[in-house]
């Protein structure tokens, strides 16, 4: 019998398939010339997961990030996601136009700064519209009825649908570079420092809205902070990290309420408690 | 009665690096279990170890020895031992937790804090947040209060979301940390009705209880943590 066959077995006698990760990350290592960006990182990221990688500025989160979600290129070591038919594929295996459809359809990245994930002077409607129409959808009406309801899902109102991201503020911008992330309905998305550069109260907003989104569409996610408060509310595991490397890893608020290695300690007992 | 979780030989000792790597050990040798339909106290002198203990049965507190098995989805599993993942099931589905103090997320109303341990199941939020309705009523939490996060919130009414939160689910095991602590009289007494029916249902109980008179309304028996004192088992 094949594997697909005994799925289907089980499947019939109402047994659900043992689920698999989405993601397997094994030993990824990046340098930069003799500066070591992140080494010999391996873990699993299951489905509607969400992971949150910590650590000091230069600590080597933003290169872990990137070499997992395909934008920069790793030394060593591999990445393997769980395509939608269940096959896994090595992504450095991938052809780069296989690669490219992955990131625009069934992955999504939110950048720290939106800038970098939106398009400045194109209305916010078409910013959401154009992932729609990247993953072959071309039926206008219907593209902007998505986009009208992406940007009430993210709280901008409608009368802004014709608005260029550049009239909006911080926050703003950031949900629209969530919803245009969203819009695709993909099952990973990659953030690196969502709510970095947000007033506090907008952070608190922003972090509101990812947890809802997130728990409702059941998304996986890995998001890089260096801050353990956003880690806390957002994240089910963590990965702490320093000088690129793993320093602990486990559930979340195990490594904050009981952290073992030094520098988790000494992470952990820097925050102000509020 | 039927044990839904044993205890065994589990330890802990804290190593603070930030002092110079000097250790702490709180409990070790701590055995015991906990059988469905009843309710056993953790009993002892403040420090000695209690809430370390409900901790690390909940997964929030490693253990550095010693086995912690749960009946759970019909099987029994370690949880001393479980990966992040099979703890976070066992929170959803088997071992319900009322801390001692609430976390409060910002933004989130207390209908939806109380309601949360449902949604994660999959329920449907408004059924949810009807539950959670009924428990702030039982547990008179004044109504105008429903809507608001409750960051803002006296001691007594976070208290009172963070029973709601605990029991508004059928975990067949909870864990209650000194839950009547900042509650007056006529609310003590509705925690000890709570208490009361979810030994009916079968559930297994572990709380904490300063106050003698909610100790000895629910308890059945006393587990002594003074008896698992590290300094104790070193001796
Ligand atoms: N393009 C680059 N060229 C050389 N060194 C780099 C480059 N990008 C990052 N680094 C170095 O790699 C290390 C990790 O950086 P980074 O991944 O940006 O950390 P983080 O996101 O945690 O702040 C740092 O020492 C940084 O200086
Ligand atoms: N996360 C922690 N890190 C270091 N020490 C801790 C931690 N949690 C508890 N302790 C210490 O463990 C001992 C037992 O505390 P606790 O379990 O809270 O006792 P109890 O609930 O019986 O009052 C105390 O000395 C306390 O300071
Ligand atoms: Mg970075
Ligand atoms: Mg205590």
């Amino acid at each position: 019998m094949t594997t697909s066959d005994t799925l289907e077995a089980l499947a019939k006698a109402g047994i659900p398939a043992p689920e698999k990760p989405l993601l397997t990350v094994e030993k990824l290592t990046r340098v930069y010339g003799k500066r070591i960006g992140c080494a010999d990182v391996s873990f699993d990221l299951w489905p509607g997961e969400v992971l949150a990688i910590v650590g000091e500025s230069g600590s080597g989160k933003t290169t872990l990030l990137n070499c997992i979600s395909s934008r920069l290129t790793p030394t060593c070591g591999t990445v393997h996601y769980r395509m939608r038919d269940g096959a896994s594929a090595d992504i450095y295996k991938m052809s780069e136009a296989e690669r490219r459809y992955l990131m625009r359809t069934d992955w999504g990245f939110v950048h720290q700064n939106p800038i970098d994930g939106l398009r400045m002077t194109v209305s916010a409607g078409a910013n959401v519209g154009e992932r729609l129409m990247a993953v072959g959808n071309r039926h206008y009406g219907n593209i902007r009825g998505a986009a009208i309801e992406w940007l009430a899902r993210v709280e901008i109102e409608e009368d802004r649908v014709d608005d260029q991201p550049r009239t909006f503020s911080g926050g703003m911008r950031q949900r629209l570079q969530i919803a245009r992330n969203l819009v695709t309905e993909p099952r990973l998305v990659f953030m690196d420092e969502p709510t970095g550069g947000l007033d506090v109260s907008v952070q608190a907003r922003l972090l509101d809205l990812l947890r809802g989104l997130v728990s409702d569409l059941g998304l996986a996610v890995i998001v890089v902070t260096h801050d353990l408060a956003v880690a806390r509310l957002l994240s089910d595991r963590m990965i702490v990290m320093k000088e690129g490397r793993v320093i602990e890893a486990g559930l979340t608020d195990r490594v904050l309420d009981d952290p073992r290695a030094p520098y988790t300690q000494l992470l952990v007992s820097s925050i102000l408690q509020v | 009665m039927n044990t839904l979780l044993v205890a065994s030989e589990v330890k802990k000792t804290f190593v603070m690096h930030m002092r110079g790597g000097v250790e702490l050990p709180v409990v070790a040798n701590v055995s015991f279990s906990l059988k469905g339909g009843a309710c056993a106290v953790l009993g002892g002198p403040s420090g000695v170890g209690k809430s370390s203990i409900l901790k690390m049965l909940y997964g929030n507190y490693g253990c550095d020895g010693g086995q912690i098995l749960v009946r759970h989805h019909g099987r029994h599993v370690d949880v001393a031992s479980a990966s992040p993942r099979l703890v976070l099931e066992i929170r959803r589905d088997t071992i319900g937790y009322v801390s001692q103090f609430l976390r409060a997320v910002p933004r989130v109303s207390a209908l939806d804090v109380a309601a949360e341990p449902l949604l994660i199941r999959g329920v449907e939020r408004e059924a949810a947040r009807e539950q959670a309705r009924g428990l702030f009523t039982e547990l008179n939490l004044p109504e105008k209060l429903w809507s608001l996060p409750p960051a803002t919130f006296s001691g007594g009414e976070q208290q009172r979301v963070n029973i709601a939160r605990g029991f508004i689910t059928d975990h067949p095991i909870l864990l209650l940390d000194e839950p009547t602590a900042s509650l007056d009289a006529a609310n003590r007494e509705v925690v000890i009705g709570l208490i009361a029916s979810k030994k009916a249902e079968g559930a297994a109980l572990l709380g904490i209880f300063h106050d003698t008179d909610v100790r000895n309304a629910v308890a059945d028996h006393v587990i002594d943590v003074s008896a698992f004192a590290a300094g104790k088992a070193a001796a």
